[in-house]
């Protein structure tokens, strides 16, 4: 038999070694007495110094992790476990990744316990002021009980939260300091600390920020177990306000309404002016729009995208609806399609902003789909509802010629989409006689997923748009 | 005569309790191991406190003040309720939250506010507390600033650049309960406000011509909060209304909040307990969405009204209606059937997967992965269980549904 003593301060290291020399000597897990913080070991046992043999010990990726949690489990077999799933894994390479295992299961556990009891530290300490508010570095200290040997392992959390203190932290296995750097000592008996008068205006939040008329006090306790509560000052309060709670929020349904203070009616009248003046520095399309319930597509978008331009244009582009993009920004064509556009617009030197550019239909429609939406095309009812809001946009820009981009802006424009790549490059007529040139909309062309085809089309595309700028002069 | 901070305190805090969310997850990474400044962000939010209402303590969640000059229903502090007002100065907010902090019994602030002269009068001064916080005082722990959606671009650019997460409530499920509650509320507005934070957060993660990297903005994303049981919206007009939230603005979460009774309460709004039960199930179902491949439509069509079942959870609920897809068999089954099956979770199902690959799966393996195995069991076949008739077994939701009970009101 031989016996190991792992100190209380640094112990995952210190188990760390001593399990890496063991293993190196080849000794049995059932051949080790292991214990925690006391020198007095087994008599019987056989304590040669062990081989320093530089043997490399390797371990599973997810080995490590969970020895460094487990081993600061109150549960006094913790060492030996570990060992033991040491020894195993050196043999049995899928060990760790079998929940099924008996020891696997419950050093996982035991890992978890202890995760949950550090995390609850992190939650739970309540640090009280000790020297002078007005001090460079302030000084605070806490108490802390914790179920597991976990002090050491949680106050690097501490540290960074709380550089520029001076701070320690109290427990009965261990104590803490931090004054820039990190230092532990033995733990101690519960030290006096100065009363806090912060305390009591965190007691006053805590009273406040408690909503009577939802008592759960059972699923405040499985979060914030009884054992925490002697240390943290608002718990104290916890009794009276489970106790008051019913009545309280009997009261509140009780209560009859109130009549509203004569301030009210005064404020909201000055809103309401406020709000009407700016209403009214809208433009008067733009708030028809806004309103527009002519079909369901309002329901899902963020908000109707009216066309952009100047209202003397000479030159109207019809595209389809708006994308993502649009529907966020509320302006035509600024997503990738309108990228490309305005790419190509470029190469041929037309200037977008002296054209009119919208879309047939106003309201993005789309399939929800997780955190993306899936662009759907309009159909025919849609398209026909939204010409009333297209024919007054034509109304009021009457522009030479217009630019049909895609089937769902000839289908607006013409009343059908049928034959659009035999009709595309070709010059229509709208009912009105204005002149259309017919062509495919750029997210076409970004749909293509050969590159040479794609390239093909691009360059048809940046004719058909050299075309319509000939025809503007 | 001046109130105490005390005082403002109690009024400012209670005042703020009906705000559903406390999460302080998903910040940047950060601490101040550096000596210079105070505070950090994990990564995963830290709960200090649980009140008796089983609601997490995060953050020091308080109204800058409780003054208002909107008049939304089943708002505490609307201009027409008799409420104790108060506000707090911008130094105030600072110290108490620092205060708090230094002290451990926070992650950080969540402020909120009543909307006094403008909303953009109100944000700038929201956003002057983020300042003072992150530039005078070197705070590095969690801001959360519920955003005015009325306020300037500009101002919700800034807040973005201090906070970790901004949200705005869409507050009613459905545009019609807004406008009929909330009258100087626009529905419009909301969505608009939503979108540009989802666009100034996707602008701040590409690269500038320079290659550099733009600064930070909001770096725990966005989120709202819906109340629940105030209009008449069933449960799958709330989902659905999620899954465009979801989809439209990359929202972190969607909060539930049952309507609560509040005290000097509008006359046009039920005061009764609030439907605790009902919100519990919304974020189950929530969860489905999110986790588990469920769709909004799914989980809502087994009871014909659009409402989830009180009962038992969603999961369960959709399994007990859907019992010609069960039992399942364990160690064959793939990925997205297992995580249909009540009982499993996402974890359970990633380990049953991992052992699946080296060996096969018994009965005995799932009591020891965390698996809910009542739950489980009449759903499930595997060396060493068989569900036989129960799958089919008329009394099965019976043995799931709570027996019933004198509901007491109070």
């Amino acid at each position: 038999m031989r016996s190991v003593d792992i100190p209380k301060i640094g112990s995952f290291e210190a188990w760390r070694d001593a399990a890496r020399a063991l293993l190196v000597a080849r000794v049995p897990p059932e051949e080790v007495t292991w214990s925690h913080g006391e020198a007095g070991a087994d008599l019987f046992a056989d304590n040669a110094p062990l081989p320093q043999g530089e043997g490399a010990v390797t371990v599973p990726k997810d080995f490590l992790p969970l020895a460094r949690l487990a081993v600061w489990h109150r549960d006094p077999e913790r060492f030996a476990r570990l060992y033991t799933l040491l020894w195993r894994v050196q043999t049995e390479k899928r060990l760790m990744g079998d929940r099924g295992d008996p020891l696997v299961a419950r050093l996982n556990a035991m890992a978890k316990e202890v995760g949950r009891d550090k995390h609850k530290m992190t939650a739970f300490v309540r640090f009280r002021e000790l020297g002078d508010p007005g001090a460079a570095r302030r000084q605070f200290a806490a108490w802390f009980e914790p179920t597991h040997f976990i002090a050491e392992p949680t106050a690097p959390f501490f540290a960074k939260r709380f550089g520029d203190m001076e701070w320690s932290i109290f427990t009965p296995d261990l104590t803490v300091h931090f004054d820039g750097d990190l230092r532990f000592e033995p733990g101690v008996v519960k030290p006096p600390f100065p009363e806090d008068a912060t305390e009591e205006l965190w007691r006053t939040y805590f009273r406040n920020i408690f909503n009577p008329a939802r008592l759960m006090p059972k699923a405040m306790q499985s979060e914030m177990p009884k054992k925490y509560w002697k240390n943290m000052p608002e718990a104290a309060l916890i009794p009276e306000l489970i106790a008051t709670a019913p009545a309280r929020a009997r009261a509140m349904a009780e209560a009859m309404p109130t009549i509203a203070p004569a301030r009210a009616a005064k404020v909201g009248a000055s809103l309401r002016e406020a709000q009407a003046l700016r209403a009214a520095g809208q433009d008067a399309l733009e708030t028809a729009l806004a309103g527009c319930r002519r079909c369901p597509l309002w329901e899902n978008a963020t908000q109707p995208v009216p066309g952009e331009g100047p209202l003397d244009a000479p030159l109207m582009f019809v595209g389809e609806q708006p994308g993502d993009q649009e529907d966020l920004m509320g302006r035509p064509f600024v997503g990738p399609a309108g990228r490309l556009f305005d790419d190509t617009l470029n190469e041929v030197g037309i200037d977008r902003d002296k054209a009119y550019v919208t879309n047939a239909v106003k309201h993005f429609k789309f399939v929800p789909r997780g955190k993306r939406r899936l662009h759907q095309n309009p159909n025919r009812d849609e398209i026909e509802h939204c010409k009333w809001w297209l024919g007054i946009e034509r109304e009021r820009v009457q522009p030479d010629l217009i630019v049909a981009m895609g089937g769902t802006a000839l289908e607006s424009l013409t009343g059908s989409r049928k034959n659009l790549l035999k009709r595309r490059g070709q010059v229509e007529a709208c009912d009105d006689g204005t002149p259309l040139f017919v062509t495919v909309h750029p997210s076409f062309l970004l749909r293509i997923p050969d590159r040479v085809r794609q390239n093909e089309e691009r360059a048809r595309f940046r004719e058909d748009l050299a075309r319509v700028r000939a025809m503007v002069g | 005569m001046a109130r105490t901070l005390d005082q403002k305190l109690a009024i400012l805090s209670d005042a703020a309790k009906y705000d559903a969310s406390c999460a302080s997850s998903g910040g940047a990474k950060r601490d101040s191991r550096d000596g210079k400044g105070i505070g950090s962000v994990t990564g995963s939010g830290i709960c200090h406190a649980y009140a008796p209402d089983g609601r997490c303590i995060s953050l020091l969640k308080i109204l800058m003040t409780n003054f208002c000059i909107y008049d939304c229903a089943y708002c505490v502090n609307r201009v027409s309720s008799n409420v104790e007002r108060a506000r707090f100065s911008p130094e105030e907010v600072v110290h108490l939250t620092l205060e708090f902090y230094r002290r451990n019994y926070i992650e950080g602030l969540f402020l909120s506010s009543g909307i006094i002269k403008s909303p953009d009068d109100t944000m700038a001064d929201m956003v002057r507390i983020a300042r003072m916080l992150r530039e005078e005082h070197g705070f590095r722990g969690y801001i959360h600033l519920k955003t005015i959606p009325d306020a300037d671009q500009r101002l919700i650019e800034e807040a973005g650049r201090y906070a970790d997460r901004l949200s705005i409530n869409v507050e009613l499920p459905t545009d019609a309960a807004v406008k009929d509650f909330a009258p100087e509320k626009s529905p419009d507005r909301i969505r608009r406000a939503m979108a540009d934070v989802r666009v100034l957060k996707e602008a701040s993660k590409d690269k500038t011509a320079s290659g550099k990297r733009p600064p930070k903005f909001a770096p725990a994303g966005q989120s709202t909060q819906m109340i629940v049981g105030a209009d008449g919206a069933n449960d799958a007009t709330i989902l659905k209304t999620s899954t465009r939230l979801y989809s439209s603005y990359n929202l972190k979460r969607v909060y539930y909040s049952a309507f609560s009774p509040i005290p000097d309460s509008s006359a046009i709004l039920p005061l009764v307990k609030p439907p605790l039960i009902r919100e519990h199930r919304l974020y189950q179902a929530d969860w489905l969405m999110r986790f588990y491949g469920f769709e909004a439509g799914e989980i809502t069509a087994g009871r014909g009204d659009g409402n989830l079942d009180l009962e038992v959870d969603p999961k369960l609920a959709w399994a007990l209606g859907n019992r010609h897809l069960f039992p399942v068999e364990v160690n064959r089954a793939g990925k997205e059937v297992l995580l249909r099956v009540p009982g499993f979770g996402t974890k359970t199902v990633t380990r049953l997967l991992a052992i699946r690959r080296h060996r096969t799966v018994r009965y005995e393996d799932l009591m020891r992965m965390g698996a809910n195995l009542k739950h489980a069991r009449p759903f499930i076949s595997l060396p060493g269980w068989s569900p036989r008739a129960l799958t089919d077994s008329l009394d099965l939701r019976a043995r799931f549904a709570p027996p019933p009970e004198q509901m007491s009101l109070f």
